[in-house]
């Protein structure tokens, strides 16, 4: 047995692959990846995947964009150049705050938005010209696959094949 | 699995399985387009092509070619910008408000609504531009550094927070629209086997991989994204309301207006996603996916809507009288019976009147009275920003400057300008991007799907 050896065991319905899952974790198989149509739920706890922290960053962006927002007005308009609008001049921050409360709570949505966008395509490497690593075109229809590296965890390929084959997949393949 | 009552009627029909989902939706993307859609798109081109030549008329001649003059300054411009902007809330509403309730019906149709908002956006932004006059000069509208001294744009003009209003809620909605297609067009990329299109979609699914990771990320932003877009989609139309309520013009100047410019955004936009559905259905076949449940239910919405626009346009009369400003009273004495009477009473017969008839389950689960509908809505929309700008402008606090607005060609032809543009982008959208999400619509087939319905009750009877 080499060492580079991956399984890919493909199976045709997601309940399926969930129940396999849980029941090859339980005898100690850990299954690298899973490919997917779409999310299955309940998955990412089973095969180890924590929850993205995406979020957090959407707030930091947010505070961000916030900040800038306010820093930006404070100088456009008091500081370097205060307006006298109809009588209403411009000399103190607090004073302009009901209005700029639309800017401030837009550049927010602005910031937060595109940046955890951003963030999204970069952790997930999409992003224009990259290769798709999926390993059949199927697993973007309705094939669901498993991507399990038998050396990960000291069990010998026929072994794992046994296993595999008790949860009702439909396909094993070695490559 | 999420399991659905029994009851609640199922939202995809027929016997469909994953890959029959995708084949479904991609058999126009795979295959020839039919002749009705060449045809729609023949006249949609004209009336771009049409719009196009006016608009550089405008560009080249001045605004001068409008029907404006000194004491009706805003018109047919303005109305067409609100209009757009309105119809464009549907989409962000549909998949963003409606995500975070939970509701799973929007998955058939906030692709198709968000593809509207999109397209309805880029139309209202036609409209300030080219009412600058000198389109070239409309980076001014930014606050970039200059060479007038520091000349900053006025952040306390609500027409500058409009500024930031749209070109966010543009921005924000075409990220979110394109983060669901992603796996879309990796589904189409790894299903078409022609050179150009594979090469295309291949480069349109940033190299998609579907594994457990990157859906738990993409399940992430869309909430977190639907999140951020829902106080924005509320935002957007209210500070639109500002442009006109900020200022001392009788009939505009009313706290009312952000919530009613709202609702009427809503009402509007759903109505034009009923026009688009309901042609869209038919020509590409998917009526087991838009069924007539969902277009019940955007009915439901529109009711809803509907009446509290009926609410604020009698609220604001009401007041009008009742705040015992003389000015304000005339003005909305002016919209009922003066010479745009014919406007006042399209818009209130439109919007207030016909929405109610689909109480009736008959009326509203009917789908030639809901197409119907969905255009007498869009009229009346467009009636009440007319009603609400001209109207409010022609007789202003001088009566020797009272005068009428007489629209020239130019006025009517940018307006049919952008109705081709947005049509001939949605008929391009349909023909050549998945109008269903794929990927979110497998996720409800065994909760919601027709046959696992019928296996669900079969079993459940047994015991």
């Amino acid at each position: 047995m080499t060492n580079d050896k991956i399984i890919y065991a493909t199976y045709d319905d997601d309940m399926t692959l969930l129940a396999g899952a849980k029941e090859l974790v339980a005898k100690g198989v850990h299954i690298r990846d899973v490919f997917s149509p779409f999310p299955i739920h309940g998955l990412d706890p089973v095969i180890g995947i924590k929850q993205t922290r995406l979020a957090i960053c959407a707030f930091i962006y947010g505070l961000v964009g916030l900040s800038l927002a306010l820093a930006g007005m404070y100088y456009f308009m008091i500081v370097d150049w205060p307006m006298n609008i109809g009588g209403k001049p411009n000399n103190f921050f607090y004073q302009n705050i009901p209005a700029f409360v639309p800017i401030s709570f837009e550049f927010t949505v602005l910031l937060a938005a595109h940046g955890m966008a951003l963030t999204y395509f970069i952790r997930n490497w999409t992003l224009p010209g990259v290769t798709a690593r999926n390993p059949y075109p199927e697993t973007t229809n309705d094939r669901f696959v498993m991507e399990i590296h038998p050396s990960d965890f000291g069990m010998s390929v026929e072994d794992l094949t046994a296993e595999l084959q008790k949860t009702g997949t439909i396909l094993i393949e070695e490559r | 699995m999420h399991q659905e009552a029994a009851i609640r009627e199922p939202l995809i029909l027929g016997e469909k399985s994953y890959s029959q989902i995708t084949d479904d939706v991609l058999a126009s993307v795979v295959g020839k387009a039919n002749r009705s859609w060449w045809i729609a798109f023949g006249i949609a081109a004209v009336m771009a092509a049409w719009g196009i030549g006016c608009i550089l008329y405008l560009l080249g001649t001045g605004i001068g070619t409008w029907g404006l003059n000194k004491t009706v300054g805003w018109a047919w411009d303005i109305t067409n910008f609100v209009w757009w902007v309105g119809i464009g809330h549907a989409g962000t509403l549909i998949s963003a408000v409606l995500l975070l309730f939970r509701q799973k019906w929007r998955m058939a149709i906030n692709r198709s609504a968000e593809a509207m908002t999109i397209f309805a956006v880029m139309m209202a932004a036609v409209w300030p531009g080219i009412h600058m006059g000198r389109i070239w000069l409309a980076y001014f509208v930014f606050p970039l550094p200059n060479q007038f001294g520091s000349l900053w744009v006025n952040f306390n003009s609500p027409l500058l927070w409009d500024v930031f209003a749209i070109s966010t809620y543009f921005s924000v909605s075409l990220v979110f629209w394109y983060i669901g297609l992603i796996p879309d067009f990796a589904t189409i990329r790894d299903k078409v086997t022609q050179v150009v299109p594979k090469k295309v979609y291949t480069l349109l699914a940033f190299g998609w991989t579907g594994n457990a990771k990157a859906w738990n990320r993409f399940e992430e932003i869309s909430l977190v994204l639907a999140g951020l877009a829902t106080p924005l989609v509320f935002s957007v139309h209210s500070i639109v309301s500002m442009d006109f309520a900020t200022s001392v013009i009788p009939g505009w100047h009313t706290t009312i207006f952000p919530p009613y410019f709202v609702s009427g955004a809503v009402f509007s936009g759903f109505a034009m996603v009923q026009t688009l559905l309901i042609i869209m259905r038919k020509v590409m076949n998917l009526e087991n996916y838009i069924t007539i449940k969902h277009i019940e239910y955007m009915n439901i919405v529109i009711i809803v809507t509907g009446s509290i626009v009926g609410v604020a346009y009698l609220t604001e009369l009401f007041i009008s009288w009742y705040s015992g400003v003389e000015y304000e009273a005339y003005a909305f004495i002016n919209r009922a019976t003066g010479p745009y009477w014919w406007s006042y009473w399209a818009m209130m017969t439109c919007n207030v009147v016909s929405p109610q008839v689909f109480w009736f389950k008959k009326l509203r689960t009917s789908i030639g009275f809901t197409f119907f509908m969905s255009i007498v809505v869009n009229i009346g929309m467009w009636f009440e920003r007319f009603v609400i700008i001209v109207t409010s402008l022609h007789r202003d606090y001088l009566p020797s400057s009272w005068t009428m607005f007489h629209p020239t060609f130019v006025d009517i032809g940018c307006f049919i300008g952008t109705i081709g543009i947005f049509f001939v982008l949605f008929l391009l959208f349909s023909r050549f991007f998945p109008v269903l999400p794929l990927n979110e619509l497998k996720t409800i087939l065994k909760s919601s799907g027709e046959q696992y319905k019928k296996i669900e009750t079969t079993t459940a009877e047994e015991h």
